[in-house]
């Protein structure tokens, strides 16, 4: 039998029950790897659930630091019998499978073309421990025990983790210890080595491993945020929890011990939103993290903030929708909610970042754009990167960087004279200038509305002030144009006639796939699109283009109706390629569905391919 | 409403308060509210308490929800930031700005609809939460600007202007802001300025949630007989508690009073709320008591106004967050940013 032999560059699928204490043991083994020099990107399949349905827990072991989900799984460790039939028809010929055989499988729900690697670890964790929790997490440090004599993966690394994470409480490291090495000497006399295997290697470099929402709530912390109102909702939850946590330590004023941020759990989305909008309002630094329904709540209000002029900052980790959707499956299904939130003619800013390090960098700069801007600014992460660990290069901050607080008149420059217009174009970028409210006892207050106001915040329903109002905000997302980061170019090393605009956490996939692609001769010029409102190089790019492979994680081809929309882009020569099922896009998807469109272009050429 | 502005000039007579305004710097735009509309008397009040407490009106912030009472910030404290938000949801921006400064003295307005239906919840949240706010409901059991469908606050059995009879159990608001923590509970009425000018004083100093139920007959949709809102029904069934004198921190006390009449209930901030009982046995500091009593004569049809709770030890947001003294919108890069050394460490700890 064919045996799967590869070193470094391989795909571990752990198939769990939620709450048996899994999600640690496997996040150890995928971090032992990582310090030795080997990168690793793990993926968390998880239920809407505390305890008692499947998860699973991904880790692609990958040189070449390809960090997309690949697709296919060489080693299942089925901890699960719930979903037994399903896992083990996931793994690859000739892969193995790993399973707790306390109660020994029949053959007929095993398979001729893979590896069967049998421990018993209930019966040697019942052997060993007493207590029932005990059993149950140990169970795990076996396993993971195993993992290491199989794969070659150094213990010292774990213990090394191990003392990390128990520092203090020497007797849980020794216990761990103790679990770990027995599952070592299991695995060293009783299993047959496989072909998997990890070497040591210097690949990792100075990158850092986390995930996108403990990184955007960073970005917060960096970006100057004092005022972040939420309302628990997967997979947003932990970006504000990591801003409580972030500003406990980094936040608090060394002589007093007062706090330099506050957090509100609100009632609800309308009112997370409403909190922003009101610190907006008075100069404070604001924004709210949600996901797909919560966007649904606050449109009204981000309707208000668009057209009020108000600066808010909303991270929206995507996730299946639509309304309760799924919750803990991931997709960028939000693209037009965001991008036309809210009744009326709206149309915001929409920041798409690729991985943890652009969620931080990302929404920091939301914050400035937000202010100066003075609109509602998004920040369209999702499930993949939000709540997986990642490896990203490391954050960065140049200490001589300031805030842009935006066209804000003060007190000094009223008192000197200078006119003060709320809503009238002074320096033709249809910015106009606001007051903090207290600014001055006798000028530049003003009663802040919705649009029936003139372009000196009097209350007005004239059509002439309407239309005033509103072609200034359209020439201040022009303006916006300028501001919000470039697209990146991927080219290809030779002249393409194809090309594939993709955006977020498609990102790392795409970039395996082009290089999968090249392989077999097919070579795309790839644009990776990083916000909207889209540059003219978009457009541009598409137009030097035959065809153009639209990447997305959704049904509704959202990306492209925006690009036809807002970038005069002829949608015939756009083709789209959507994955929508609520798991991670992977390379391998991305390069069949190329490779295969581009052979039919290829033999069926259409009249529009004759000039390309 | 009136289409006749007022002249802008002053006549030098005009009495200044301390902090140099004389009343008419406490004015705003031309109301456009109906003529003998309740809210008009209300914003009066309000132009009042400002001058006479010595508020710089610049630094009053007044938000709204949406309707005929929230239309109403426009006509008062002109120089003060208003905003006029979504409906039901000015809770949330007050809170919001309340977080962003501190400093300021936030005036929240609504009506009925504004916060006994639609914006229940954030009605109820904003309360809970101790946002320092003078929390102003007019409340005239209709809605307006819609013409004159019942609100929540509209009483069981009372009738529309149309004719037709409110079916639903009301909302009493003064109950929900005492059962959601609410630090100052009062109940004024449009028609009486005695009365309320020295509840918004007192509720202005507050330093905590304090709410004001205001009855203010709607003239257009809801004055009529077999309305239960009506300036002929409030004056009929207004049982007063007590009346009230407000002394801020800095002024003497000088009125007299005779032996057992008064209540004297001095806040945090210094200032005094002094109390003529016109019941003998209400006790304005007794949470519990005020529910029951304001359920009782609610149910006799009487409409209890005056102080009906104070809790002299409130506690604000800001307390409870334990937020730095300056206003957080006052700080900058040097105070909010921690650097790169220290992202280097944090960096360090994700490897």
């Amino acid at each position: 039998m064919q045996k799967i032999e590869a070193v470094n560059d391989f795909v571990v699928k752990f198939a769990n029950i939620n709450g048996s204490g899994s999600a640690s043991a496997n996040e150890l083994f995928a971090r032992a790897i990582l310090r030795m020099g080997v990168p690793v990107s793990p993926r968390n399949i998880f239920p809407s659930n505390i305890q008692g349905l499947p998860t699973w827990f991904e880790v692609r072991v990958t040189e070449h630091a390809y960090l997309g989900r690949r697709g296919g799984v060489d080693m299942m460790v089925a901890m699960n019998p719930q979903t037994w039939d399903q896992d083990v028809r996931e793994i690859e010929s000739g892969g193995y499978l790993f399973y707790d055989s306390s109660k020994p499988m029949p053959r007929s729900r095993l398979r001729d073309d893979i590896h069967v690697l049998a421990m018993p670890l209930t019966e040697i964790c019942n052997d060993h421990y007493s207590d029932a929790r005990e059993r149950q997490l140990f169970k795990n440090i076996l396993y993971v025990g195993a993992l290491t004599t199989l794969l070659d993966i150094d213990p010292a690394e774990i213990e090394k983790l191990f003392s990390e994470q128990y520092k203090g409480k020497e007797k849980l490291l020794d216990a761990n210890i103790r679990a770990l090495t027995l599952g070592r000497e299991y695995a060293r006399a009783s299993l047959k080595p496989i072909a998997l295997k990890v070497e040591r290697r210097d690949c990792v470099g100075d990158r850092i491993f986390v995930d996108g929402n403990t990184a955007a709530a960073l970005g917060c912390i960096y970006g100057g945020a004092t005022v972040c109102a939420w309302y628990p909702i997967t997979p947003s939850s932990s970006v504000a929890e990591a801003f409580q946590r972030y500003a406990q330590k980094l936040r608090v004023d060394p002589d007093t011990g007062g706090h330099r941020y506050s957090i509100v759990q609100a009632e609800d989305e309308l009112a997370s939103i409403g909190i922003v909008i009101g610190a907006g309002w008075n100069g404070a630094r604001s924004f709210t993290a949600t996901s797909g329904p919560g966007i649904s709540l606050m449109s009204e209000f981000i309707g208000l903030a668009y057209f009020a002029e108000i600066p808010a900052v909303l991270i929206n980790v995507q996730r299946g929708g639509p309304s309760t959707g799924m919750p803990t499956r991931t997709q960028q299904a939000d693209i037009l909610a965001c991008a036309y939130a809210s009744h009326g003619d709206t149309k915001h800013v929409l920041l798409f970042p690729e991985d943890p390090y652009e969620c931080f960098e990302m929404s920091a700069q939301a914050l400035d754009l937000a202010e100066r801007l003075q609109t509602p600014v998004f920040v369209m992460s999702d499930l993949d990167i939000g709540m997986n660990q990642r490896l990203c290069r490391p954050f960065a901050w140049d200490d001589s960087r300031q805030y842009d607080r935006g066209k804000v008149m003060t007190r000094e420059a009223l008192d000197a004279g200078a006119d003060f217009d709320r809503y009238l174009d002074v320096d033709g970028d249809g910015i106009p200038y606001r007051t903090y409210p207290g600014t001055h006892p006798t000028k530049g207050g003003y009663f802040t509305r919705g649009t029936t106001k003139n372009a000196y915040a009097g209350y007005s329903e004239a059509g002439a002030d309407y239309i005033y109002n509103m072609q200034r905000l359209r020439h201040k997302f022009e303006t916006a144009k300028a501001l919000v980061p470039l697209p990146v170019l991927t080219a290809a090393k030779f002249p393409a006639r194809f090309a594939a605009i993709f955006y977020g956490s498609t990102g790392p996939a795409m970039q395996e796939a082009l290089d999968a692609l090249a392989e077999q001769g097919i070579y795309i010029n790839a644009l990776r699109v990083r916000a909207f409102p889209f540059q003219n190089e978009i457009a541009d790019f598409i137009a030097a283009h035959s065809r153009v492979f639209v990447l997305e994680q959704n049904f509704d081809k959202q990306l492209t109706t925006l690009l036809v929309n807002e970038a005069g882009v002829n949608p015939l020569s756009l083709i789209s390629v959507l994955h929508y099922d609520g798991t991670p896009i992977t390379a391998r998807f991305i390069t069949q569905e190329i490779a295969e469109r581009v052979s039919r272009l290829n033999v069926h050429p259409l009249r529009h391919d004759m000039v390309a | 409403m009136t289409y006749l502005a007022k002249p802008r000039l002053h006549h030098p007579s005009l009495a200044k308060n301390r902090v140099g305004f004389t009343r008419r710097d406490y004015e705003g735009k031309i109301s456009t509210l109906c003529a003998g509309c309740g809210h008009d008397s209300i914003s009066a009040a309000i132009i009042q308490a400002c001058w006479e407490l010595d508020i710089e009106p610049h630094r009053v912030a007044k938000l709204s929800g949406i309707g005929c009472s929230s239309k109403t910030p426009d006509y008062f404290l002109g120089n003060s930031h208003g905003f006029n938000t979504v409906h039901g949801r000015m809770p949330s921006v007050l809170t919001g700005a309340y977080l962003a400064n501190r400093e300021l003295i936030y005036l929240g307005v609504s009506g009925d609809g504004d916060s006994a239906s639609i914006g229940l919840g954030q009605f109820a949240h904003v309360m809970r939460r101790g946002v320092n706010m003078t929390y102003l409901v007019e409340n005239n059991g209709v809605y307006g600007l819609t013409k004159g469908q019942f609100s929540a606050t509209a009483d069981q059995g009372s009738k529309s202007k149309k004719g037709q009879t409110n079916n639903d159990a009301p909302i009493d608001l003064v109950m929900l802001a005492l059962l959601m923590g609410a630090t100052f509970v009062a109940r004024g009425f449009s028609g009486d300025k005695t009365q309320l000018v020295p509840l918004i004083r007192a509720a202005l100093a507050h330093q905590g949630a304090a709410v004001i139920d205001i009855l203010s007959p709607c003239i257009a949709f809801n004055n009529h007989s077999g309305s239960t809102k009506s300036y002929d029904y409030v004056r009929e069934h207004n049982e007063a508690v007590n009346r009230l004198d407000f002394f801020p921190q800095r002024e003497e006390i000088t009125a007299e009073y005779g032996a057992g009449e008064v209540t004297e209930l001095r806040q945090h901030d210094g200032s005094v709320v002094r109390l003529r009982k016109l019941h003998a046995d209400y006790d304005p500091n007794d949470r519990i008591r005020a529910m029951s009593y304001v359920q009782e004569h609610t149910t006799r049809g009487e409409v209890v106004t005056g102080m009906l709770y104070l809790d002299n030890d409130a506690a604000d947001l800001h307390q409870q967050l334990d937020t730095v003294k300056p206003p957080l919108n006052s700080l900058g890069a040097a105070e909010l940013c921690p650097g790169s050394a220290a992202l280097e460490k944090i960096n360090a700890s994700l490897r």
